[in-house]
């Protein structure tokens, strides 16, 4: 709302310039990205926007003393780590070539490097404003975006005013957002209906849904759209018993993923692959493993289980995820497996998962992997690659594969053609074959609204910013 | 009276010592990575590492007390990882809106829980006692977050009458108060219950009678002025309860107190928040049995300080 990046997403996920004037020449090898600046584009604070501020604003992302969770995307960046390190004070991979004109250079090629210009970390800020407000320009943000920061009342809500000097011409259409927060789905779903509010930002509560859904006075005012993600049950490959591959495909087997859908309310669509539809690389010929516990139970007795065994998997305390996992637990006792569910919170999760092992089995259902980015590099590096594959780290099945290491990076040095995902889709398959995973469901995001709030489905829901404020209007 | 202010206070150091030190001890051993939490899900394993050493979480155990300890002591509760300021001040934002909900609660479990005690220990035996005793039954087991989306969708939603949750006006803090005050008064009126009816069997109370004082004069000056010590004493217990454990009662009512800030940082393993907030907590507790001694003495010239 506040602030812009280079590039952005269009109303697909097709990347666009935004405070870029086109999209950026990239040199043959995809190592070198050149990207020339919308010229005359202002900060809140009437200052023209340079390409000091952008080389400044990745570099912040970069420094340590910054923590930003984002740094990871950047480090590619040539002698990023130098810098990190403390070996330089500046990052030379970044060129300032003229005030309009920066240079980024890669240590090694990298087609998503657009994507990660995209990204919230990558978003442009005024040197000057953050020098001076030090640890406090978070509670004070000023950007170029669509939005001018108002007030912050802490716990309670935050208020944006609209930016007139936006450089999109017509954007944004809203005179003033005022988002609430620490208010309970139940409470905001009631301020809805009773029309002091226009959008319900969190996810409706199940037993709304289901009669929201079916009532014709919501029709115009409930949005749907897929988000793109997928629900997952992790087996860890390391740990007894999943350390086959026939356990792992039976699991795949057993579970009857259209029951546990219909928990939430019916909110998604089954899954039998890794990447999700929206995802470019999603396999389309690719039909997975079908629901036959008889099967499963006989592939279970081959590879060495005919009477089970007894397990564990963990699964986050907040509703309905429990529940969710008490289904799948009584399909996998249909061929033998007694499952003990230990709900646990978010951060014990995430940190049982990255340590090694310690749990054969996670629901990742409210962990689930959201994108950063529309690519199938996103579902691989950052949570099935053997760099993940270390403590405190996100690939949970704890399974590592060089061949497929060699693979991706080929990928990722392939620009985006049918070749580079034709490589995704041989990595997916193969992780399919070993069946790391249990892919159960992909998302889907239900926004609730008033009439008077007008949008397409996805400025209410877009697959990466999720609400594009900028392109809402509200009618008298 | 000075001498035991001063006693007590400095009884408080330990107190806070040993209450911060177990808080330390249980977050320190949570099998959760605050680091982790910080950057979030999709940041990378060397982000996550080069966080963990820029907050000081890869220093040793008592490294990292001491550090807390050291900057406690010159009232700095560090910097919240969530918030992204410094302790403080989001205590010090949150508080007087706890403070305001836990003085109306009160208020609410007094107006109602006293008299209803009062009437149940005078008729005692009679359908009013049993009424007002099974009123106070179900009070104290209903579940507040139940109770307060029951208040909302009657009051606010339906009826209109006050606003949908939030905090800012006296409107905004009725449904609150109330709904704390209903589960609480249900206590006060089992306590003044029976702490009546233990005074009234009382020989100076049937001396009083006996002198042909009118039975309401008996009530006010002899009963309720003896009766009214445990009183104040669940006064006492009940405001570190406010500040703490009306969790679910904020969450449903989006009020902004201490509680809520507090349950938030434990679920996302903000280590400075949830220490300050517990330590804050506890000099409420310290100071709140202070002041309720200091009331015992007003009123009952029996008990000295000293």
């Amino acid at each position: 709302m506040v602030f812009d990046g280079l590039l952005f997403y269009d109303e697909t996920t097709d990347l666009v310039p935004r405070l870029a004037a086109a999209m950026p020449e990239v040199s043959l090898d995809a190592t070198v990205y050149t990207f020339r600046l919308r010229p005359g584009v202002t900060f809140h604070n009437g200052r023209e926007v340079t390409a000091d501020d952008v080389a400044y604003s990745i570099t912040r992302v970069l420094d340590p003393e910054t923590k930003s969770p984002g740094s990871g995307f950047y480090t590619g960046i040539a002698a990023a780590q130098d810098f990190i390190d403390g070996q330089a004070d500046a990052v030379s991979g970044i060129t300032v070539l003229d005030p309009t004109t920066i240079q980024f250079t890669l240590e090694s090629a990298d087609v998503t490097f657009g994507n990660k210009m995209a990204l919230n970390f990558a978003f442009i800020v005024p040197k000057e404003e953050v020098e001076r407000q030090g640890e406090n320009f978070g509670h004070n943000p000023l950007g170029t975006g669509p939005f001018r920061f108002k007030e912050w009342v802490p716990g309670r809500q935050l208020t944006f005013e609209r930016n007139p000097d936006h450089f999109v011409e017509g954007l944004p259409r809203l005179d003033r957002v005022v988002i609430q927060v620490g208010v309970e789905p139940e409470v905001a779903l009631l301020r809805l209906e009773r029309g002091e509010i226009d959008l319900m930002g969190d996810p409706i509560p199940g037993a709304e849904f289901a009669r929201i859904k079916t009532d014709l006075a919501w029709e115009n005012r409930l949005t749907s759209a897929p988000q793109v993600s997928t629900i997952y049950i992790t087996m860890n490959t390391q740990m007894p018993s999943f350390d086959n591959v026939q356990v792992r495909q039976a699991f795949n087997m057993a579970i009857d993923k259209n029951r546990i859908i219909q928990l939430p309310g019916g909110r998604g669509t089954v899954a039998n692959q890794i990447l999700p539809p929206l995802t470019p690389g999603y396999d389309q010929s690719y039909q997975g493993y079908q629901y036959t516990p008889e099967r499963a139970k006989q592939l279970l007795a081959e590879a060495g289980f005919p009477n089970g065994f007894t397990t564990t998997t963990e699964c986050i305390a907040v509703d309905p995820q429990p529940k969710l996992c008490e289904s799948f637990q009584q399909d996998l006792s249909k061929i033998g497996v007694t499952v003990e569910v230990k709900t646990l919170a978010a951060s014990t999760v995430i940190a049982d998962g990255g340590t090694a092992g310690k749990v054969p089995l996670i629901w990742s259902g409210g962990l689930g992997w959201i994108q950063d980015y529309p690519d199938p590099d996103d579902f691989y590096t950052p949570i099935l690659s053997c760099g993940a594959a270390v403590p405190g780290g996100w690939n949970w099945p704890w399974y590592c594969n060089q061949d497929l290491e060699a693979k991706a990076q080929e990928a990722i040095a392939t620009p985006l053609t049918q070749r580079r995902l034709a490589i995704y889709q041989e990595i997916f398959r193969t992780l399919m074959d070993q069946a790391v995973w249990v892919p159960v469901y992909n998302g889907q995001y239900d926004i609730a609204h008033s009439a008077k709030v007008v949008g397409g489905v996805t400025d209410f829901a877009h697959p990466e910013p999720t609400i594009r404020y900028e392109y809402l209007a509200k009618q008298p | 009276m000075v001498a035991y202010l001063l006693r007590r206070m400095l009884f408080a150091v330990p107190v806070l010592f040993g209450i911060s030190l177990i808080t330390f001890v249980l977050i320190y051993f949570l099998p959760a990575d605050p680091a982790r939490m910080y950057a979030g899900p999709n940041a990378s394993v060397e982000a996550v590492n080069r966080i963990r050493t820029q907050l000081g979480l890869d220093q040793p155990f008592y490294v990292q007390y001491g550090r807390f300890v050291e900057r406690a002591v010159q009232g700095d509760l560090g910097y919240s990882y969530q918030l992204q300021m410094p302790v403080i001040d989001a205590i010090l934002a949150r508080f007087p809106f706890t403070l305001q909900l836990t003085l109306a609660g009160i208020f609410v479990e007094l107006l109602i829980g006293v008299p209803a005690g009062l009437l149940a220990a005078v008729r005692r035996s009679t359908w009013l006692d049993g009424t007002s005793m099974v009123a106070a039954m179900i009070g104290v087991s209903s579940p507040p977050f139940w109770l307060g989306l029951l208040m909302l969708y009657f009051f606010a939603f339906r009826l209109g009458l006050f606003p949908l949750g939030g905090a800012g006006t006296w409107k905004h803090l009725v449904l609150p108060a109330v709904t704390a005050g209903l589960g609480g008064a249900g206590w006060y009126a089992r306590m003044t219950r029976s702490s009546v009816l233990e005074v009234l069997s009382a020989d100076y109370v049937r001396t009083a009678r006996a002198k042909g004082l009118a039975g309401s004069t008996v009530l006010r000056r002899h009963v309720l002025r003896n009766a009214i010590n445990p009183i104040v004493t669940m006064v006492g217990m009940d405001i570190p309860w406010f500040v703490g454990g009306v969790v679910l009662i904020e969450t449903v009512f989006a009020w902004p107190g201490l509680g809520r800030m507090m349950v938030d940082a434990i679920l996302t393993d903000d280590v400075p928040l949830i220490l300050g907030t517990v330590t804050f907590t506890a000099v409420l507790v310290v100071v709140s049995s202070i002041i309720i001694d200091l009331a015992h003495a007003l009123l009952d010239p029996r008990i000295r300080l000293g």
